[in-house]
């Protein structure tokens, strides 16, 4: 769809290139062209597939309810960044400072419970500030032009002190609400818990706002091109600024599911992780280049991450395996990009 | 000449302005004293443990150079610890100078080679720089831990610990190996045409390629040289915990380049670099960061402080302020980068 969008005179001559060629071949080579952009998605849910066939014929017991339940409860704060880090890259930036303004908006939720601050206005805060970060982010990279790899790292600084400012070491939570977070609600071995279900609403509504709203048509416009979607009226600069809040927001609820689920705010938590959101939304096929991405593609990404991490630790081996595989995946990932992007080029 | 003379001013009244303050706050923050026929104070150890970071930049300031980015600097540096260490853990007398050269040759070229991928990755394959080097930044750093088995690997040393603590005419060593390598990479690039060529790939690659400059090796050069200073750096850090910590092992240390080659005025847009002004860069996140412990920051909460510093830089940079600072002034200046940086330095007294 997006590619059709944004090239929409390359969709023509392979059309007509097919027609004559016919056959099997013109068939896939108009398939490719035309879906191109799901192609990685594709490609990424055929990963996780083999992925969790190999590990329980290696394993017998990988797919076990309980273990495809803690996919979820693990990894739940993962999702969370990466349905805001999408919305980012759509629109070709990078946002790297989702791992610290978890940390920080997590040890402030953990301080301001052990003062005794009512817990709803808690949330509230972690929630705030997690978008004021962001807000300050997309203010630089739209309103002064700073390049975004560089505005979102004074906010990884930034939110990686603050995290220090409030607390130097970690902070235990004893709270009701907290603690339900993490209750299981448990059905027939599988189980879900509210961080889990609040993870999973943020991947329905970042899909639908990205796919069924006028924001989210312009997140990949401006994506396409930015040039263009500033000529067609489309209200380029608040859109931009509005990604990195809802990447912040997303760090600040990250950050509550995270504390909830180790009961603890801990300033050293997230160290690296906007590296494994990266890799999971590229892994989950959505271009770093911008204009092409799917939520759902991200949600598969790090699902990818997850699994990968799990049979790590079933087969006992080291879990510094688990960036290096990671990291080799990634490398293929974009490989593959770099293929596509060059392919719908030559066709244009 | 002037041109060069005014690129420089800013950076370096950043670095003054630093030590002035320090000064002001006490006075004995400049005092060198003589002990054992060496010098010791806070300015020696200033350019002591700036060395890490200065070899990181330098390569950096060449990658950047060329539109690129190297976030892989501090995979390697646990790297090439990890590979070096482990050969000294390995040998049997860890104290014998043969076996230490060993290694430390070894851990380069380690460095090397993983220079030469990223180089490949970008100037070959033609991927975004920062993809290219996060996937190395992401395998790196696990690969370290593997290496290290997932240990710290401690080695007693002495050849290895002069790296970072040995003396050579009153100076630190470690002073003298970053000072040789800002010589030789200065002379290599302004004494032949390599540094016009790659100013050349960052300011317009597509019409340097037209004019018939060898962008792809240039470019791979730079990642080789970012890769080789990054492995060197990792010796020294570990030279100086006489130890491998695949994890601490440049951590963050990327981030810190690029501001101090940022500060030093060179665009990460590419194009025109300034070595001299890394060194300056180099300098004033050394000192800042001295600057803050000594006033009782903790090291952890020490990012705060560089946030405000990579904001007030990256706003001095945009031509959104400059055109305030122009209005401001009333009238338009040839030079417009002499403006808006005035206000912008009283904020930075208040950092420091």
């Amino acid at each position: 769809m997006t590619a059709a969008q944004t090239q929409p005179s390359g969709t023509q001559p392979s059309e007509t290139r097919s027609a004559e060629g016919a056959g099997l071949k013109g068939a896939v080579a108009t398939f490719t062209t035309r879906h191109a952009s799901v192609l990685p998605t594709f490609a990424a849910i055929a990963i996780l597939i083999v992925l969790l066939a190999g590990a329980q014929v290696r394993f017998g017991n990988f797919l076990s309810p309980g273990n495809m339940s803690a996919l979820l409860y693990d990894n739940a704060h993962l999702l969370i960044l990466a349905v805001g880090m999408t919305f980012v890259i759509v629109t070709s930036g990078i946002d790297l400072s989702v791992g610290s303004v978890m940390a920080f908006t997590g040890i402030l939720g953990a301080s301001l419970l052990t003062a005794g601050v009512p817990v709803w206005i808690t949330i509230l805060a972690m929630l705030v500030a997690g978008a004021l970060i962001g807000m300050l982010i997309g203010v630089l990279v739209q309103h002064f032009g700073v390049q975004p790899f560089i505005a979102s790292l004074a906010g990884l600084f930034l939110g990686r002190g603050l995290a220090y400012v409030v607390s130097l070491s970690s902070i235990r939570i004893e709270d009701p609400v907290m603690d339900w977070l993490r209750t299981r609600f448990a059905f027939e071995g599988w189980y879900i818990t509210p961080t889990g279900i609040i993870a999973l609403l943020t991947v329905v509504v970042g899909a639908i706002v990205m796919h069924k709203t006028r924001f989210g048509r312009t997140v990949y416009a401006v994506g396409g091109s930015e040039q263009s979607a500033r000529l067609m009226g489309l209200k380029v600069a608040r859109t931009k600024v509005m990604v990195y809040v809802i990447s912040g927001l997303c760090g600040g609820l990250a950050g509550l599911v995270l504390t909830a689920y180790s009961s603890a705010g801990y300033p050293r938590n997230g160290v690296g992780t906007e590296l494994d959101v990266i890799a999971a939304v590229v892994i989950g096929g959505t271009l770093l280049a911008g204009g092409r991405g799917y939520v759902l593609g991200s949600l598969v990404g790090v699902l990818v991450f997850g699994t990968i991490n799990t049979i790590i630790s079933f087969m006992g081996a080291e879990q510094s395996w688990t960036h290096i595989i990671v990291g080799a995946l990634l490398l293929l990932f974009i490989v593959v990009q770099r293929a596509i992007v060059a392919r719908s080029e030559r066709g244009s | 000449m002037r041109l060069v003379k005014h690129r420089l001013f800013w950076p370096l009244a950043a670095l003054i302005t630093l030590v002035v303050v320090n000064v002001i706050a006490n006075p004995n923050f400049i005092k060198i004293t003589m002990r054992d026929g060496d010098l010791y104070g806070n300015p020696i150890t200033i350019l002591r443990e700036s060395t890490p970071l200065m070899l990181v930049a330098l390569g950096m300031t060449l990658v950047i150079a060329t539109r690129g980015i190297d976030l892989s600097v501090g995979a390697i540096m646990a790297v090439s610890g990890a590979v070096s260490l482990t050969i000294i853990d390995g040998a049997g007398d860890p104290d014998s100078l043969g076996a230490v050269l060993i290694a430390l040759v070894v851990g380069v070229l380690v460095a090397l080679v993983l220079g030469a991928w990223n180089g490949f990755l970008v100037s070959v394959l033609g991927i975004q720089p920062i993809i290219a080097t996060l996937v190395l930044m992401l395998a790196g750093r696990g690969a370290a831990l593997l290496i290290t088995d997932g240990k710290i690997t401690t080695v007693n040393s002495e050849p290895l610990g002069f790296l970072a603590d040995g003396y050579l005419i009153l100076l630190p060593f470690a002073f003298f190996l970053w000072l040789a390598a800002v010589i030789v990479v200065g002379l290599i690039e302004r004494r032949t045409a390599l540094g016009m060529l790659t100013e050349a790939v960052g300011i317009n690659p597509e019409a340097s390629r037209l004019a018939g400059v060898r962008s792809r090796g240039i470019i791979w050069t730079a990642y080789i040289a970012s890769g080789v200073l990054a492995g060197i750096a990792g010796l020294i850090y570990a030279s100086n915990i006489n130890a491998a910590d695949a994890n601490a092992a440049g951590y963050l240390i990327e981030l810190y380049a690029i501001l101090a080659v940022v500060l030093g005025g060179t665009s990460l847009m590419g194009g025109k670099f300034s070595i001299a002004g890394t060194v300056i860069g180099v300098l004033t996140v050394t000192t800042l960061d001295k600057t803050l412990q000594f006033f009782g920051v903790a090291p952890a909460q020490a990012p705060v402080y560089f946030a405000v510093v990579v904001i007030i830089v990256v706003l001095v940079q945009s031509p959104r302020v400059h055109r305030w600072g122009r209005s401001l002034s009333g009238r338009r200046r040839p030079e417009p980068v002499a403006d808006p940086t005035e206000p912008a330095e009283p904020q930075k007294e208040v950092v420091g």
